[in-house]
């Protein structure tokens, strides 16, 4: 379904700040599968889901999503196969925009916009539907400005953006990593409802080692540009949290200094 | 002020609210701020007025004017996406330019329209007086521009260019072509005010180069007067807050005027231009409590 060959990502080439982002990744993503990455700071986790979204255009290397060469479209060429919640909440949605604005604006990704009312009446039933199947009592303020809710509410909106278009490929950019435990706790629920429902398949970056194992098919781990761990199957239901933090260390070469940080 | 001088101003006020809707567009819808409305104004004038005299049908002319217009927004679209220059800086070099090309235009700095036959014409004479004629017939088009401005930003195609005003990423995400947007907005923003130019010319009965002169701070000031009089609330209500704030600011600008206690004189026309603009400009924060 997804396949990255050799993909090479330099940021700032030819200044002293050059950095070396991604070498040389490879990786294939079989259709419907959940792979969780994780990695330090810098390790190059944003910038791998980057060069599927299209934020980031490698240097070298291809990406394949189906049957289609996506290595040197733009984002809003590519939109129509992937969707992407973001991980600032603000950054997903139109704040400007109410919530029924911003679900018409997501149902037509991918396709010609053209003069069409944007919320018809058979449209705003089915939105309305959509949200209040999130039970958080948002389908009575489909009117109000997205900007009014807080950051849990939007990013289950954000949810159900990312899943009216029906395109197949899902990207989650530690999209819990602004919420508070509660709030993250329900839209992992909804996040692994949403995959298994729709069979997406997902990249999720996260921090948290213990979201890394507890939701997916598989786990890769990056660090310094490269994939320096990738876990499937019987081998990664044996693996502990502990068990990770072991090879953070080992792989940085340095003790951490907060793994409560990590495990969270 | 007399019953003319009321309708003049109300009559003023209409013609501006096309550059109202084109600046609402411009500023408030794509995010751009954009001072190609100076040159874009009487451009419109000049060209309606060239080709009316020329013999032209005078609807023709305002369309081939609005075309005008939208080259106009193209070229500093142009500039700030494809060449990635500053949107206030692209907007002013296009603004400086036009002057010249309006000159060309025209050929002179101003060009007469009396007793040219003009859209208003067949109007006249039809037992109204000339004084209502003018703001009635204007008055009809700006209603027609306002439904088709508000229908338009309410469907798929104008949501996708407020989204790109609001947030250019997510708009992205979400597959819409944002460099596309602001060509179509800029187009769209300046043909209106082209309009507004066509307009002008022939309720007032000539074009002048130097007509452009502060054309966008007119027009940000019926839309602040809007905002502030109707608040935010929807796009239909956020249109006709400019139409009521550009007919506003004219019936103000003209009490000030024509009171004598002021002793002001038309030559101070643009110190009460600034100084209104500002007061709209501070009003809706002092509102909300204080000066930040």
């Amino acid at each position: 379904m997804i396949n990255f060959r050799d993909i090479q990502v330099v940021f700032g080439k030819g200044t002293p700040l050059e950095k070396q982002a991604l070498n040389g990744v490879s990786l294939t993503i079989d259709e419907g599968s959940f792979v969780t990455v994780i990695g330090s700071n810098g390790a190059g986790k944003s910038t791998l889901l980057g060069v599927l979204a299209g934020d980031v255009i490698p240097s070298a290397g291809q990406v394949m999503i189906g049957d289609t060469d996506v290595t040197r479209k733009g984002t809003a060429a590519r939109a129509g196969l992937v969707a992407r919640v973001f991980q600032d909440p603000l950054a997903g949605s139109c704040g400007a925009l109410s919530i029924e604005e911003n679900l018409a604006l997501a149902a037509r990704r991918g396709q010609r916009r053209g003069l069409t009312p944007a919320l018809g009446v058979k449209r705003r039933e089915h939105f309305r539907q959509r949200i209040a199947e999130l039970g958080l009592g948002l389908e009575d303020r489909m009117g109000d400005r997205m900007d009014l809710l807080s950051g849990g509410q939007r990013q289950a909106v954000s949810l159900v953006m990312a899943t009216l278009a029906g395109s197949k490929v899902l990207l989650l950019d530690e999209h819990t990593a602004a919420l508070d435990p509660g709030m993250a706790e329900f839209i992992m629920n909804l996040t692994q409802k949403f995959v298994t429902e729709r069979k997406l398949t997902t990249l999720m970056v996260t921090h948290s080692m213990r979201q890394a194992l507890d939701f997916g098919h598989r786990t890769i781990m990056l660090h310094a540009g490269e994939i320096v761990l990738d876990v499937s199957g019987d081998s990664r239901k044996t693996l502990q949290v502990e068990d990770l933090i072991a090879m953070f260390r080992r792989i940085r070469g340095q003790t951490l200094d907060d793994d409560a940080l990590l495990i969270g | 002020m007399s019953q003319i001088a009321f309708w003049g101003a109300v009559e003023l006020g209409l013609v501006y609210a096309f550059i109202a809707v084109g600046v609402f567009l411009a500023f408030r819808v794509l995010d751009f701020p954009d001072l190609t409305v100076d040159g874009s104004f009487p451009l419109g004038a000049a060209v309606t007025a060239v080709l009316i005299i020329a013999g032209v049908n005078p609807w023709l002319a305002v369309a081939v004017a609005m075309v005008a217009g939208a080259a106009a927004g193209l070229v500093t679209a142009l500039l700030n996406v494809r060449f990635r220059i500053l949107n206030l800086l692209a907007s002013i070099l296009t603004m400086i330019g036009l002057f010249s090309v309006n000159l060309r235009v025209m050929g002179r700095p101003n060009v007469a329209l009396i007793n040219a036959d003009t859209m208003l014409s067949p109007f006249y004479g039809l037992g109204l007086r000339d004084f209502y004629v003018r703001p009635f017939f204007v008055g009809m088009l700006v209603v027609v521009a306002v439904v088709l401005v508000w229908r338009f930003l309410e469907s798929d195609a104008g949501l996708a260019m407020r989204a790109t005003g609001a947030n250019a990423r997510m708009a992205r995400a979400q597959g819409v072509d944002t460099s596309r947007q602001i060509y179509l907005g800029m187009a769209l923003s300046n043909a209106l005010v082209a309009l507004g130019g066509a307009l002008f010319a022939q309720t007032n009965g000539f074009a002048d180069v130097t007509s452009g002169v502060g054309t966008i701070v007119v027009g940000l000031a019926a839309v602040i007067i809007g905002e502030t009089l109707l608040g935010a609330r929807g796009i239909l209500i956020a249109l006709v807050g400019c139409v009521f704030g550009s007919i506003l600011y004219r019936i103000a600008i003209q009490l000030a005027l024509s009171s004598d206690v002021l002793g002001l004189r038309a030559s101070d026309l643009n110190f009460v231009t600034a100084a209104l603009v500002t007061v709209a400009l501070i009003l809706p924060r002092l509102r909300r409590g204080g000066v930040a």
